[in-house]
């Protein structure tokens, strides 16, 4: 909620913005404090200010209240530039995204800015630079929940630049909600790549000092310089404590938990490792090793692409046509990847008009298997691609990026089921 | 200046319902489960940098592992979830209280995050927001401001440190705690505890307070003239507050009297220049020396010339010794030797003399300081230890002190500076409408001296017991024992005044009794299963854990019928026939003494003085 107008108007007329300390007197009490930001919930009619104490307190203002600035902020200091580059140090960029993990706490307002400039970004994390050489570079400053497919693409244009540029490494800071899905486009997009590209989030902000946001960078920057891996990958804690991280395939992870620490898991997979507090890394398996050589960005995306999750008495009168609409769906079906039977015939009216229809499991764990009950057997008649154990959201940016990759849709398909980047496999284990 | 001393207090108060954040149970639990490790960091400054220094100490230091609990703890203590709206109870007692001091409460309520990063908060910093602010309390006629009502979150519990770490209990963590702080208004140490009940009458009269040990802890900040603000923080039993105030106001007055002694002689601030004594004491039998030269540790000495007789001086009353010595345990020694307690402790007056012939000490004035440790450690004792010799020469510090059982204190940490606080938007502000206020002020509890009148009235008890119920914060018990056996009235107000007082007096805190118990023991008593007199026998057997059921039993205390007392009597009169023929109806007096002998307990004294009447008038016919 913002001011009221009159509010507004007394404010204006004292010259009174944030920051300022003020002598406010309303219904006969005086209160002498910095005026702070208007809390999203606070009342119209209510000033914030921070008491000499530390303390804010919201005072109701009326129409005969009186506010005068006694004084006015000094402008904030910046951050001290970074150092020369140290001879022998691995190189590596961190993106800027936004997300909390890259704020920081104005603590004249108590806001929380977005870091804007690269030496804020790296000064948030001094010790990095014990690591590596840090470059930083601020790509936006948006919420992950606001990311959208031109962000993809701009992001992977710029880690290939990056690492065309001579990085060893890429880190990502990027807020959490959508961490996976950008990771999976990544993965597809960036194809090869030659060097780890991480993604870090936090799910405890960084002006905190419980912050995850250390502890996960810094596990980064270590798997970055000492993991001798290329690929997409995202990396957070393991587990409740600040001594174990665990790194996540692009393709293989996903947010599990609204605000647990170890909220993202690999599903269908072990972790590509484990780094302990001491920067150790336990890889669980092979993977491809670090290389030189360009890194090459194939950034098209089809984006009349859709995710639906099916659900007792879905109503194909309502998704025939969004069905037909798209070039691309994905289904998470239940169980091995069913849907109502109402829900076939819409399916094939849909892969009959070439969209593609690709099935994955809401289930999440375990792969979809489309011979085993005739509800799966007759979507599989109706043109429906089951894709084994990949994740929906996975499926979905993949599809995207297959449609707009492949010559027609059956190209697309072949794409589909090919595994590309790590996102679907045939075995798993107990 | 027309006083001697000014002290401020500051309450905490640990409210009975959720916590204040989350819907976990507000009870301490005997075990926990989990160790998840936590680190906690400085987070950036102002200036949007952080000190290296500072961060490079703080990680090399400190670890914290959690241990969680059923029913008490959830992920919100963890720090895994943000916080749920504040608790509503919680929020209104501190309103209520706050217009019971007639206190300005804020129009809308902001939580702060106040940074606390020694990991007894796993987000590293408490949640507290101010209520109101400008109240007063009235004690003896004295008007006493009260400076802020908050309401806050308390602590988890330090459950042990090893090495590195330390290891905390989130049971604690989250409890809804009332913090109350008073103006620097108080003159004298008894006044100190009166301001203190009065404030946790009041806190108890909001019926929201939780009751017993550490759930109320009180802050000191004591200064006197020419002195410095000293906080001691954490005081948990009220009785001993005047001790605080005084020894420390002792404490000050003696640190006053060293500065003007050092001042005197013209002692200039000593140079913390260690020296290695190691040889000096090579075959002394001191076992603090031998233990330390034998796991490789050095004796270390530093001359302090001037400060003889000031470190323990004056038949033991100047004390700064003791002062520089708890400035050294800070660094990890057991302790430090200085001249003035020397020769002692194995340390004869052999190696005292070769010490001072050692360092160069001529005059009778210079003394020394020595520490037998590891020779790191021992160095940082040492510079700690001079370093408080030396602000000896200033005055008094401004210091954090840590409360001790037999009502001194000792040094805890310097005083903190301000406080950082940002806001804490996870959680919405709280707007108090002019129509909640007038709601608050139109139901307000009663008042503790409208409680005692009302006992008065209604239970036809005393206004002494009444008051001293009040005092003593049992007259909850009191209305529950009275409410329900109204013919006990006065025997309740008995127990839990005069019978409370005596069985205090023999180290019984028949307060710790669970209500349930005391309602048990006197539904008893209303269904005569033993006599009235028996009350304090039995509640000692109680507090040590009996049933009131078994107490009676054990104590061989169950009432007797009237025709079997009739019985014991009977025999008692006649055993004493010629004296009770002799005397008459008038033997009833010296016959009640063996006959309460006999029944003491098993019925009540009125009853057995009407049965012996009956008996002897029987037997005279």
């Amino acid at each position: 909620m913002s001011y009221s107008e009159s509010l507004s108007k007394l404010l204006a007329s004292a010259d009174a913005s944030e920051g300022c300390k003020l002598a406010v007197t309303s219904k006969g009490r005086t209160y002498v404090g910095t005026m702070m930001p208007h809390h999203d919930f606070s009342a119209p009619d209510i000033l914030v200010l921070k008491l000499k104490s530390g303390y804010n307190i919201g005072v109701r203002m009326y129409g005969d209240s009186e506010v005068h600035v006694t004084e006015r902020p000094s402008g904030r200091k910046k951050g001290a530039p970074p150092g020369e580059p140290k001879k022998g140090m691995k190189k590596l960029v961190l993106i800027g995204t936004g997300g909390t993990i890259a704020s920081y706490v104005d603590y004249r307002t108590g806001a929380v800015q977005p870091a804007l400039s690269t030496s804020e970004m790296v000064n948030a994390v001094p010790e990095l630079r014990d690591i590596a050489n840090i470059e930083a570079r601020v790509l936006f400053s948006i919420f992950s929940e606001n990311m959208n497919v031109e962000h993809w693409q701009t992001l992977a244009t710029a880690v290939s630049e990056e690492i065309d540029a001579g990085a060893d490494g890429i880190i990502i800071p990027h807020g959490t909600d959508t961490m996976g899905y950008t990771a999976a486009a990544l993965s597809f997009m960036l194809g090869d790549v030659p060097k780890p590209v991480v993604l870090v989030g936090a799910q405890r902000s960084s002006d905190r000092p419980s912050s995850d946001a250390t502890g996960n960078l810094m596990a980064s920057a270590r798997f970055c310089v000492d993991g001798g891996r290329a690929g997409v990958f995202v990396v957070m804690h393991d587990t409740h404590g600040d001594d174990s991280f665990a790194v996540h395939m692009g393709t293989r992870v996903r947010k599990m938990h609204t605000s647990r620490r170890d909220a993202f898991r690999s599903i269908n997979a072990p972790p590509v490792a484990h780094i302990d507090a001491e920067g150790k890394i336990e890889f669980s398996g092979p993977g491809r090793a670090v290389s030189e050589g360009k890194c090459v960005a194939r950034t098209g995306m089809e984006k009349k692409c859709v995710l639906l999750q099916s659900y007792p008495g879905m109503d194909p009168e309502i998704f025939t046509q969004v069905l037909l609409a798209s070039k691309g769906v994905v289904i998470a079906g239940s169980g091995l990847g069913h849907v109502n039977e109402n829900m076939i015939p819409a399916i094939k009216k849909a892969v009959d008009s070439g969209t593609v229809v690709i099935i994955t499991s809401q289930c999440l764990g375990g792969t979809t298997n489309l011979n085993v009950y005739n509800t799966g057997r007759d979507m599989l008649s109706a043109g429906a691609v089951p894709v084994g154990d990949m994740l929906p959201e996975t499926a979905y940016v993949k599809l995207m990026w297959a449609i707009a990759n492949s010559a027609d849709g059956n190209g697309a398909v072949e794409v589909m089921k090919a595994p590309l980047a790590g996102e679907t496999g045939d075995r798993r284990v107990a | 200046m027309d006083y001697e001393m000014m002290c401020g207090i500051e309450i905490h108060q640990q409210l009975d319902t959720k916590k204040l954040f989350c819907s976990c149970d507000t009870v301490l639990c005997d075990e926990g489960f989990g160790a998840h490790y936590r680190k906690l960091r400085p987070t950036t400054s102002e200036m949007g940098e952080i000190d290296r220094a500072a961060l490079a100490q703080h990680q090399r230091h400190m670890g914290f592992r959690y241990q969680c609990c059923h029913g008490a703890s959830c992920l919100v203590d963890l720090d895994e979830e943000p916080p749920h709206d504040v608790n509503k109870e919680a929020m209104d007692a501190s309103l209520v209280f706050s217009a019971m001091l007639n206190a300005d409460i804020t129009d809308e309520i902001q939580f702060m995050r106040k940074i606390v990063v020694d990991g007894s908060n796993t987000s590293g910093f408490q949640r507290t927001a101010l209520v109101s602010t400008g109240g007063e309390v009235e004690v003896n006629g004295r008007r006493i401001s009260i400076l802020s009502v908050c309401l806050e979150e308390d602590a988890a519990r330090k459950i042990e440190t090893k090495g590195n770490e330390v290891t905390y209990r989130l049971d604690r963590l989250g409890f809804p705690l009332i913090e109350v702080a008073t103006g620097p208004d108080m003159r004298t140490p008894e006044e100190v505890m009166e301001v203190a009940m009065r404030l946790g009458s009041l806190l108890r009269a909001t019926k929201k307070v939780k009751r017993g040990i550490g759930t109320i802890r009180e802050d000191l900040n004591i200064s006197i003239p020419g002195g410095a603000r000293i906080e001691i923080k954490g005081v948990q039993e009220l009785k001993m507050l005047p001790d605080f105030v005084r020894n420390e106001v002792n404490r000050q007055k003696m640190l006053l009297e060293v500065k003007g002694i050092l001042g005197k002689r013209g002692v200039k601030p000593v140079v913390a220049e260690t020296v290695d004594a190691t040889d000096v004491f090579r075959d002394c039998p001191s076992k603090v020396v031998t233990t330390a030269i034998k796991s490789r540790g050095v004796v270390l000495a530093v001359k302090l010339p001037g400060f003889a007789g000031t470190m323990n001086g004056d038949s033991g009353r100047l004390r700064l010794g003791a002062e520089m010595a708890q400035r050294a345990r800070t660094h990890g020694v057991k302790g430090i030797f200085h001249s003035d307690e020397l020769p002692n402790y194995g340390i004869d007056i052999e190696y005292v003399d070769a010490l001072k012939e050692f360092l160069g000490m001529s005059s009778p004035e210079d003394a020394f300081v020595i520490c037998a440790a590891p020779e790191a450690t021992a160095r940082e004792a040492l510079v700690a230890a001079v370093e408080r010799a030396n602000e000896a020469l200033e005055g008094i510090p401004e210091e954090t002190r840590d409360p001790l059982p037999d009502g001194t204190t000792k040094y805890s940490r310097p005083l903190p500076g301000a406080a950082r606080m940002y806001p804490e938007t996870d959680v919405p502000p709280t707007l108090v409408t002019e129509e909640k206020v007038a709601e608050i002020r139109a139901s307000m509890p009663e008042f503790p001296e409208e409680i005692e009148k009302r006992l008065v009235e209604q239970y036809g008890i005393n206004a002494q017991q009444a008051h001293q119920m009040l005092r003593e914060s049992n007259y909850e018990l009191f209305e529950k024992l009275a409410g329900t056996y109204r013919a006990l009235s006065s025997a309740a107000a008995t127990t839990l005044t005069n019978t409370y007082s005596e069985l205090e007096r023999e180290g019984i805190t028949a307060a710790d009794i669970p209500d349930a118990a005391m309602i048990e023991t006197f539904g008893m008593l209303s269904h005569n299963k033993f006599a009235k007199e028996a009350l304090p026998d039995i509640i000692r057997e109680v507090f040590k854990g009996s049933s009131p059921q078994a107490a009676v039993s054990k104590l061989g205390l169950e009432a007797v019928e009237e025709d079997e007392a009739a019985k014991i009597v009977a025999s008692i009169v006649r055993e004493r026939e010629e004296f009770v023929r002799s005397r008459g109806m008038e033997a009833v007096g010296p016959l009640m003494g063996p006959v309460m002998a006999a029944l003491r307990g098993k019925i009540d004294g009125k009853a057995a003085n009407e049965i012996l009447a009956k008996e002897i008038s029987k037997l005279i016919g």
